[in-house]
């Protein structure tokens, strides 16, 4: 292992350490940012200890220590802290103890914003600096470091505490976590950032690790399956290439859903298993619709939604013919959601054009247009209008 | 750690919640041995407000009256561990109902 690499794998379980120690989570991110850098020195010269987590968590204390020293209004806690390094922790002589899973809970608990989630979860667990996650939220890295600021300053103050919830709370908590992850997935996916997709990807597989549960293992699988289609998707679903698909993450993402599903339903392994059916249709019209139907019909139920309902009516019109979806398609028009939601007015341009009301097409799609957010999708629907013009 | 508990109840509240729930909530905030101190306020109709302008001329006005749908009826400062405790008792408490909320505020430590 490189030096970069070790450094990916412990500083966020360096860090939930710490702050299980300190209850102070600046605290934690000065001597985890100190520890690296003194690794960063020695261990090129010295070569990579054989507990590297080890080696970290010794020498972050030390320089917890250190700091506290300096620091007249945390001397109160000196005392405390030097017991704790006098101490031998018995966990980490087989490497770092992982509190990781209290870290993802703090970082996703519902009294902080949920747009701040997903970015504490980016710098806390993925160890992405403020300007990186700046980057990755498309916000300017001041405004960035702003909401940051905010965030630890009500962790602190509001004393939110780092812990696992019960079991008869994860319910109520669990999708915050799960929502935050998958937020970090999306903003991959719509700015084409495989990096961000891939680092979502790699939360969740630590989360699963920790916190086995059916829907940790949906969310997983649904992102795999969303991720095998990366290369083909600057075209619609039914016109990709699935030859280009990732057949790995498909087949292990499918495996996934399947467990997800075991014994019960959860909304990302129900989209995980819908994924899976697309992922594994040869292709498009031989796609199992009748099933993509009944799981969206389970979806609605558990989660309801304008979008989901939109998504169920494509299905519908693939499973019973164009008339019928469109008729579901506008009984959602009033539907405040999806007025503006370029998605929608593209959905109904596709149909209209399937059933030869081309000038009706024509206009939803360049509604579509009109409301699309990014040059990748204006230049998709464009594409499309040229289709239903007959232009190409 | 304290925390303050502001208890909004909605205008037309009182569906669900009896004095009882008052009563039974209370009982249990002393019984777990978190109350530190809590009242409930006079009706909004009672209120009056002060302020003094920097010539130390004292305003005094009838009102605040309600401009928003939830009006301040009363709160309670209790002493717990974390925000997650201090959270689980502003769901129990029957403020929280029925279209009602309390707003959890830390005391502020110098």
């Amino acid at each position: 292992m490189n030096v970069e690499q070790v450094f990916r794998e412990e500083r966020g379980r360096l860090l939930a350490t710490l702050v299980k120690r300190f209850g102070d989570l600046d605290l934690a991110e000065e001597v985890t940012s100190d520890a690296i850098e003194a690794a960063l020195e020695h261990w090129p010269v010295d070569g990579v200890p054989d507990r590297p987590g080890a080696w970290l968590l010794t020498t972050a204390r030390r320089k917890a220590v250190d700091r506290l020293r300096r620091d007249r209004v945390h001397a109160a806690r000196l005392a405390l802290l030097q017991v704790e390094v006098d101490r031998a922790d018995p966990r980490v002589a087989d490497g770092l103890p992982d509190e990781r899973l209290e870290l993802f809970f703090t970082c996703a608990h519902p009294a902080l914003a949920e747009e701040d989630r997903g970015a504490l979860v980016l710098r806390c667990l993925a160890g992405f600096t403020t300007p990186e996650v700046a980057r990755a939220y498309l916000v300017p890295v001041t405004t960035m470091q702003q909401r940051i600021v905010r965030a630890k300053k009500k962790i602190k103050e509001a004393r939110i505490p780092f812990r696992v919830p019960d079991p008869h709370e994860l319910p109520e908590r669990l999708p915050g976590v799960l929502q935050a992850v998958y937020s970090i997935f999306t903003e991959g996916y719509a700015a084409r950032r495989d990096d961000l997709a891939e680092e979502a990807i790699r939360l969740a597989r630590i989360l699963q690790s920790l916190l086995p549960d059916r829907e940790v293992t949906g969310l997983l699988a649904l992102m795999l399956l969303v991720h095998a289609r990366r290369e083909a998707r600057a075209e619609l679903l039914e016109d990709q290439d699935r030859t280009l698909w990732d057949r790995d993450l498909v087949t292990e993402g499918s495996a996934l859903a399947e467990r997800a599903l075991t014994g019960g339903f959860g909304p990302y392994g129900v989209q995980a298993a819908i994924n899976a059916l697309h992922d594994e249709a040869p292709d498009f019209a031989s796609t199992d619709w009748p099933q993509i139907v009944a799981l969206y019909d389970v979806l609605r139920k558990l989660s309801p939604s304008p979008v989901v309902a939109l998504n169920r009516a494509a299905a519908v019109a693939m499973r019973d013919g164009a008339a019928a979806g469109l008729a579901l398609l506008d009984a959602l028009a009033d539907e405040p959601r999806l007025r503006d939601y370029h998605p929608y007015r593209a959905a109904r341009a596709d149909l209209l054009h399937r059933l030869g009301r081309t000038d009706e097409a024509a206009r939803a799609c360049r509604e579509a247009i009109a409301l699309a957010g990014t040059e990748a999708e204006q230049d998709l629907l464009r594409r499309r209008l040229a289709v239903i013009e007959g232009r190409s | 750690m304290k925390y303050m508990l502001m208890i909004y109840a909605a205008a037309d509240q009182q569906a669900n919640c009896t004095v009882e729930d008052w009563i039974a909530y209370e009982k249990e905030m002393k019984d777990a041995g978190v109350l530190v101190s809590g009242h409930s306020l006079a009706d909004l109709v009672t209120a009056t407000t002060v302020q003094v302008g920097q010539d130390g001329r004292r305003t005094v006005t009838d009102g605040p009256f309600a401009e928003t749908r939830e009006v301040l009826g009363g709160y309670d400062v209790i002493d717990v561990p974390d925000l997650d405790a201090a959270l689980e008792w502003a769901a129990k408490c029957p403020g929280s109902r029925d279209g009602g909320a309390v707003v959890v505020r830390p005391i502020a430590e110098f």
